[in-house]
């Protein structure tokens, strides 16, 4: 029986013959990144065809959006990409901004690029180090976590709240920030390059990491055109587009920062671009703190959107009733649509937002980076092995707060 | 910058005076009214040609009027990462009217108008794969329609005794909360019980 002489020809019968193997990973797989439910068909290892169904997380946000003020809508924009809140609300900010012709204040300007920056490390850290952890590394996450816990501190001090900040206010930010703050955050960014340093020790010519991530994923120019990538999805393929740069938003265009581009479009060389995001981002930092400290002032265009100041309340009455009508009917934009879009961490965040002259939005849509990236899933990782699907995933940079919405 | 907008708007007229209904020029963004008719064709000219470059698709989604004929208006954004310029379409359609798919010109449209389909049940005709996308599993109705309650009709909950997750009829202990807060003074037009005669003046 044993010497293949009989039985052999059973492997060319019907009932033998290979089949495609279809697996789900994930909802609860921990390198899904979330709630990601992939239907995948495997012939053997090899990806043969990958379907994503997600909406797991779908909340209803835009239909919630609906019914609610402009500033009541302000915090769902937290909810979105959790991983760097303050960074949406700055897109929804702009488009109120865009529609009510409001001018921004400097100093809230200098403040909004402060921590658009930092959202950007948060986000980058944490992307770069479990990204890490997918292909085996268990330490990087240990280490970028500590720094992440220490921005979130800088977070909380400067509106109370560790995640949901609902800092950026359209009009300008919520609340001063004391000078303390600023040289804490300078003295940390003073700090946080050695951690890089380390962080890039332990991966960049790390044997197993590179054997995981180079030639892996790649991406080209015409994919990116063809799967409407954004971001560093973008820039890892050599293409030096960033909006920051190309549709100068905020003040960022007095700033000075390069816009690091990879060469192969691999995991490898996304994972590159990011880590000089980040030594970029803390330049930029180092600018906005210098800058902040030559221009004190308000931070907030005081007018019909922004509340009044609290000692005018004291003893204005027009100021009582105005604070009054903003927190309850909240203020009017006039009628129109505009789309506004900032350079998130993980691509291009956009509010296409039409507004009908009364207090709520008619409608609001949000156009998520990570949505496009996973939609590409099938196309990228085609052919791939299945342990490599772990690894474009997490170089995908999603997130299923703002895919799901 | 809008002075280049409103010449790229007007050269779009020119080149294709049978697909642009109207076009216009406002908060610093290009917007061209399209006949879903010519769709295709049109996102096609805007890929390919030189001056416009819209290569990346950025956007799909759709507005809901209830009170006009034409229901809905499926809005594109266009994106081109070589000319730095954006651009808006927007297409109304009737209620009962099918969009072509512009799946064939920018794959990335394959995702967006599932979603479109499942939020406002606007049927795409050519998509290779029009399922629903962001709600659940056997999800009835079409949630982002402006007559669409904002609760939902059922709920979820698991069912110690039959071991399972069961779907029932919405039931809210408290009402849903749509407070009205504008002002009679600016905004809304009220009209005051017992002075309905205002109107007609």
């Amino acid at each position: 029986m044993m010497d293949g002489g009989k039985g052999f020809e059973d492997a060319l019968t019907g009932e033998q013959k290979i089949r495609n193997f279809n697996i789900n990973f994930g909802p609860q797989h921990p390198a899904a990144h979330g709630v990601l439910r992939l239907v995948l068909e495997l012939d053997g290892e090899i990806v043969e065809r990958c379907d994503p169904h997600i909406g797991l997380l779908h909340r209803g946000t835009e239909k919630l959006m609906e019914s609610r003020t402009y500033l009541q809508n302000l915090p769902y924009f937290d909810r979105l990409d959790y991983v760097a809140p303050m960074n949406q609300e700055h897109a929804w900010c702009l488009a109120i901004e865009k529609l009510t012709g409001v001018e921004v204040p400097r100093r809230a300007s200098l403040i909004r690029v402060l921590y658009s920056e930092i959202g950007r490390i948060l986000n980058h850290l944490l992307n770069v180090t479990t990204q890490a952890m997918d292909v085996g590394a268990l330490t990087p996450p240990l280490w970028g976590f500590e720094e992440r816990e220490k921005l979130m501190v800088f977070y909380e001090r400067a509106c109370g709240a560790r995640l949901h900040a609902a800092y950026f206010r359209p009009g300008g930010v919520h609340q001063d920030l004391p000078p303390e703050l600023l040289d804490d955050i300078e003295a940390w960014s003073h700090e946080f390059p050695a951690v890089l340093d380390d962080i890039d020790g332990l991966l960049t010519e790390n044997r197993i990491f590179k054997q995981r991530n180079c030639d892996i994923g790649v991406v080209t120019e015409d994919d990116i055109q063809k799967y409407g990538f954004s971001g560093v999805m973008v820039r890892g393929s050599g293409l030096a587009w960033d909006l920051r740069r190309a549709q100068p938003y905020e003040c960022y265009d007095e700033f000075e920062f390069q816009i690091p581009v990879g060469k192969n479009g691999d995991c490898y060389d996304r994972y590159l671009v990011r880590m000089e995001e980040m030594r970029q981002s803390v330049s930029i930092i180092r600018q906005a703190i210098a800058k902040l400290r030559d221009c004190p002032g308000d931070v907030l265009a005081r007018g019909k959107i922004t509340p009044p100041k609290r000692s005018d309340m004291k003893t204005s009455m027009e100021s009582l009733i105005h604070h009054f009508k903003l927190y309850t009917e909240g203020f009017h934009v006039p009628a129109g649509e505009v789309y506004a879009a900032v350079e998130a961490p993980k691509g291009e965040f956009g509010v296409y937002l039409v507004a009908d002259g009364t207090n709520k939005p008619y409608r609001a849509k949000l156009r998520a980076p990570g949505y496009l990236h996973l939609q590409a899933m099938d196309h990228v990782a085609k052919g791939h092995q299945l342990a490599d699907v772990a690894a474009i995933i997490g170089t995908m940079d999603v997130v299923f707060g703002e895919i799901d919405r | 910058m809008s002075e280049a907008l409103k010449e790229l708007g007007a050269l779009i007229e020119v080149k294709r005076p049978d697909c642009v209904l109207s076009w216009d020029v406002s908060f610093g963004e290009l917007n061209v009214d399209v006949a879903p008719s010519n769709l295709v064709e049109f996102v096609e000219y805007l890929k390919s040609d030189q001056n416009c470059k819209f290569s990346t698709l950025v956007d799909i989604t759709a507005v809901d009027y209830p009170e006009r004929a034409k229901r809905f208006d499926v809005v594109y954004h266009f994106l081109s990462m070589y000319q730095n310029h954006r651009i808006r379409l927007r297409v109304s359609v009737r209620e009962d009217e099918m969009v072509p798919s512009i799946v064939d010109v920018h794959p990335s449209a394959n995702w967006f108008e599932r979603e479109v389909f499942d939020m406002f049940g606007i049927l795409f005709s050519g998509h290779p794969d029009l399922r629903r996308i962001l709600t659940d599993y056997g999800f009835r109705g079409y949630p982002l329609r402006k007559d669409f309650p904002t609760t939902g009709y059922t709920e979820v909950r698991y069912d110690e005794a039959q071991k399972r997750v069961v779907y029932e009829p919405v039931s809210l202990v408290q009402e849903y909360r749509q407070f009205d807060f504008m002002s009679p003074w600016e905004g809304a037009n009220y009209i005051l019980p017992g002075d309905e005669k205002q109107e007609t003046k």
